[in-house]
């Protein structure tokens, strides 16, 4: 959460005085602090025995046995953090910037720990589950939703509401698999190690086409795009299901079963210990989306295109005035939208598992759309929300290995805890301020 | 469809004489005006013929048998073109017949439609006061696994024992629809998220309380509730049960609701412009809690149409997908109760038909859902269907009908 939470905004230097936000930002600080001081509290309160193993790795594996933990100790450091942090707020002294930074990095850190080591500690006899690393199945859950929050951002940054991420991601996923599979079995020409990536096209291709309905109808058509990007979904599910039913059983194989993709190792970076491996050592797919964000952001902010696309997404009529041509932009916008949504789409297929299922993507691309009003339209922040919420899924996977908390419950927990960090830290968002308006040149 | 806005008494959306008028100017931006926004019937039914057509290009190119008679088409085309015709033919006769051929039909359609209309119209309400909805999922499977508890655990007499199951799964349904307009009121989150995270976070509860005992069929181990009571169960006319008049009364109490009271007005004002109606005197919040408290009523009403209707056990797909059905029922009855009874029968027809589309012609059932998004982006797109027929327009050429995230 720390990542998430941690504010980004100046304040004017007043003493006397005190803003009313200042101040819930200060009542709200030493409420989270203190909880995170109960809690750890309660973990050693209903801890029999410490002892707890750990895992640099994701999975258990000849080189990597598991290590024991002290847990106690890591409690004891979680509290103290904590309660510093509780100390600092009520004195108002929590360092601004960088600092205040790091402090809510090592609390929130020291709690997941601490969190983990009471979640996997008194397991009893038998099979000892260890605490894993994380990081690699984040990434794999955050991906797609990234790419899908990416997507969003691009398009409603125009003025584009794009709804439809879902049935972009259906599309992509389906067509990637079917492209992928196409190559493999019947277009020799193609080297195999490029089949996957040959149904990656196909998923940009697919999450394109989306767009370009979604384009048609919203800037064409000037059809209400809240309306038109729940039909879309709606369009897309039923179509991929459609279509879907219609591979006949013995063609299966020929037309929906990829390969999927293979894992790279970057050379120096995937040998860094802990992260190394489970960041460097992806399927190109996850570097495309690492440099997605990175294009993304600087596509936004630091080129013309991206001040034309933000200026037409906050006031087209003042973008037109200056010669700004409104629809064509707003189409490349939702156009690239398509292209990102779509791979992540085909992340699902040819990205992990790899034939296509009948609605796949269960609803992530509307968790992505959340991650984009999370985000506050921004590339970054909405990849950081995406991957919050890859983060505790994976953590509800792992909680499920053993059994503190109820197995649903459990499952509830990203969803809750997305509705925590929106309710008490993200608060009022403000979307681009045509967000959703067609433009009608005078 | 008719429009039930024009009615001589219909207040305006916002009170001219108690606004600043640089806010009421401002407010046609994001008005969600019903009069613009109804279609001509020319419209709606060319849409539909539309999407007919559409669907038969994807019925012609799924049949086997026409397929087969393509490589020989240019000897002897007529094969293909009988071939076509009777997949289509057979097809829309099965959607026809399964929809409106007959009693079981009618039941069948009726009570599909029953949960679409007063589900919908709880995303309607919402979408009047400015709240987009897509909770209506999670508010009808919380409200489901309190009708359910009410109907097979407690023993009261027939008739009393429906009713208070009924008033179980719509004080569920409030509440987990009101947190929602609370958490939107006291902290601004975006109803888009929390609808989305809680419908999930519903999901995991209802399977949550299935894993009890007290909640599991007796002798079973799977995440399954028995059924209702017999004497908490809809009365019900052969098959037919008590479910759509229900659903038309609840349309009635919110076209009273939204046209006729205060609390309506002021809903229809808060999502017109909610700074406006702030200025006004209107409390904002209060509104949004409202709002969203009364959307997951009509949500908890939709699903005792499974659950006390039907006596479907109570799972975590007791909603089915009629949760996010229900927004595009609201959305092609253009947020109005009349348009959202219309829709919501349509889409029972469709729905009640596609199944023995499947079963009769051998046309997979997710073909309805193609047609359902079909006809809703056809009828949101007028002026694409006036130029596909070319039909001269009455000039407007396209209706400019825009609505931002709001909030």
């Amino acid at each position: 959460m720390s990542v998430v939470d941690a504010p980004a905004r100046s304040e004017a230097p007043e003493e006397q005085v005190r803003d009313r936000a200042d101040v819930r930002r200060q009542v709200r600080l030493v409420v989270v602090f203190a909880l995170a001081a109960a809690m750890v509290l309660l973990f050693r309160l209903t801890t029999d025995s410490f002892s707890v193993t750990y895992l640099l790795e994701a999975q258990r594996s000849a080189d990597s046995q598991p290590r024991s933990l002290d847990g106690s100790l890591v409690n004891w450091v979680a509290l103290v953090l904590a309660l510093a942090g509780v100390v600092l707020a009520a004195l108002n002294r929590v360092p601004r910037g960088g600092l205040g930074l790091l402090l809510y990095v090592l609390v929130g850190l020291s709690f997941y720990v601490a969190f983990m080591a009471w979640a996997f500690a008194d397991q009893g006899e038998g099979f000892q589950a260890s605490i894993s690393n994380p990081i690699p199945g984040t990434i794999s859950i955050a991906t797609p939703l990234v790419l899908g929050a990416l997507a969003g951002v691009v398009c409603e940054r125009a003025g584009v509401i794009n709804i439809a991420i879902e049935g972009q991601f259906l599309a992509g996923a389906f067509s990637a698999s079917l492209f992928a599979s196409i190559a493999l079995s019947s277009l020799a020409f193609i080297p195999l190690w490029l089949c996957a990536p040959f149904g990656l096209l196909g998923g940009a291709l697919a999450g394109m086409l989306v767009s370009a309905i979604l384009g048609l109808f919203a800037l064409r058509y000037q059809v209400n795009q809240v309306v038109l990007g729940v039909v879309i979904v709606a369009f897309a599910t039923g179509l991929t299901g459609f279509l879907l039913g219609q591979i006949p059983s013995e063609s299966t194989g020929r037309l929906n079963n990829p390969d999927p993709l293979e894992p790279l190792a970057v050379p120096v970076l995937s040998d860094i210990p802990v992260i190394g491996q489970a960041l460097f050592e992806q399927t190109i797919l996850v570097y495309l989306t690492y440099a997605a964000v990175v294009v993304v952001a600087l596509l936004l902010f630091q080129t013309r295109w991206g001040l034309r696309v933000r200026a037409v997404g906050e006031h087209p009529k003042a973008a037109d005035t200056v010669g700004i041509k409104v629809n064509r932009l707003r189409w490349q916008a939702v156009l690239f939208g398509g292209l990102l949504a779509g791979l992540g789409g085909a992340y699902y297929t040819v990205g992990s598992s790899g034939a296509f299922d009948k609605e796949m993507s269960a609803g992530t691309g509307f968790i992505a759309l959340a991650a984009v009003i999370m985000g506050r339209w921004h590339p970054v922040w909405a990849a950081l929300a995406a991957v919050f919420f890859g983060f505790m899924r994976n953590l509800g996977t792992q909680l499920s290995l053993v059994d503190r908390i109820p197995g649903d419950l459990i499952g509830a927990l990203p969803y809750l805890a997305t509705v925590i960090v929106v309710a008490g830290f993200v608060g009022r968002v403000r979307p681009p301020a045509a967000d959703g308006e067609p433009f009608v040149k005078a | 469809m008719s429009d039930p806005q024009k009615g001589p008494a219909a207040p305006p959306v916002v009170d001219p004489e108690r606004v600043d008028p640089h806010e009421a100017a401002a407010a046609p931006r994001r008005r969600f005006d019903a009069s613009a926004f109804v279609p001509t019937v020319v419209d709606s039914v060319l849409a539909v013929v539309l999407a007919l057509v559409v669907g038969a290009v994807l019925i012609v190119f799924s049949t086997e048998r026409v397929l087969g008679s393509l490589p020989y088409f240019f000897s002897y085309p007529w094969d293909f073109f009988r071939f076509a015709g009777e997949a289509v033919g057979d097809g829309y006769a099965a959607l026809v017949n399964g929809s409106l051929g007959g009693a079981d039909a009618l039941t069948r359609t009726l009570n599909r439609a029953a949960p679409l209309i007063c589900a919908g119209l709880g995303v309607s309400l919402a979408f009047r006061a400015g709240l987009f909805n897509i909770g209506a999922q999670g508010q009808m499977l919380v409200a489901g696994l309190a009708a359910g508890y009410v109907g097979f655990t407690w023993d009261l007499p027939t008739g009393l024992h429906a009713l208070v199951a009924l008033l179980a799964a719509l004080v569920a349904g409030a509440l987990w629809g009101g947190v929602i307009g609370l958490l939107k009121a006291r902290t601004g989150a975006h109803e888009v998220i929390t609808t989305i995270m809680l419908n999930n976070v519903a999901r995991f509860v209802v399977l949550y309380f299935l894993g009890l005992e007290a909640f599991q069929r007796p002798n079973s181990d799977n995440k399954l509730s028995p059924p209702v009571d017999d004497s908490a169960t809809f009365p019900a006319i052969g098959n037919l049960h008590l479910g759509i008049v229900l659903a038309v009364l609840a349309a009635l109490v919110v076209w009273w609701l939204l046209e006729r009271s205060t609390l309506g007005f002021e809903m229809r004002a808060v999502g017109a412009n909610p700074d406006a109606a702030r200025t006004a005197g209107m409390s904002v919040p209060r509104v949004y809690v409202t709002a969203m408290t009364l959307a997951g009523v009509l949500a908890g009403l939709a699903v005792t149409m499974t659950v006390l209707g039907q006596q479907n056990s109570v799972t975590d797909q007791v909603a089915g997908t009629v949760g996010f059905d229900a927004i595009t029922v609201a959305l092609l009855g253009r947020a109005t109760p009349v348009g959202t009874v219309l829709a919501g029968l349509l889409f029972g027809a469709l729905s009640a038909g596609g199944l023995s589309m499947q079963g009769a012609a051998g046309i997979a059932p997710e073909l309805s859902q193609v047609l359902q998004a079909l006809i809703v982006l056809f009828v949101a797109a007028p002026a694409l269907v006036r130029g596909i027929f070319r039909i001269k327009g009455r000039g407007q050429g396209s209706s400019v009908e825009a609505k931002g995230w709001g909030g």
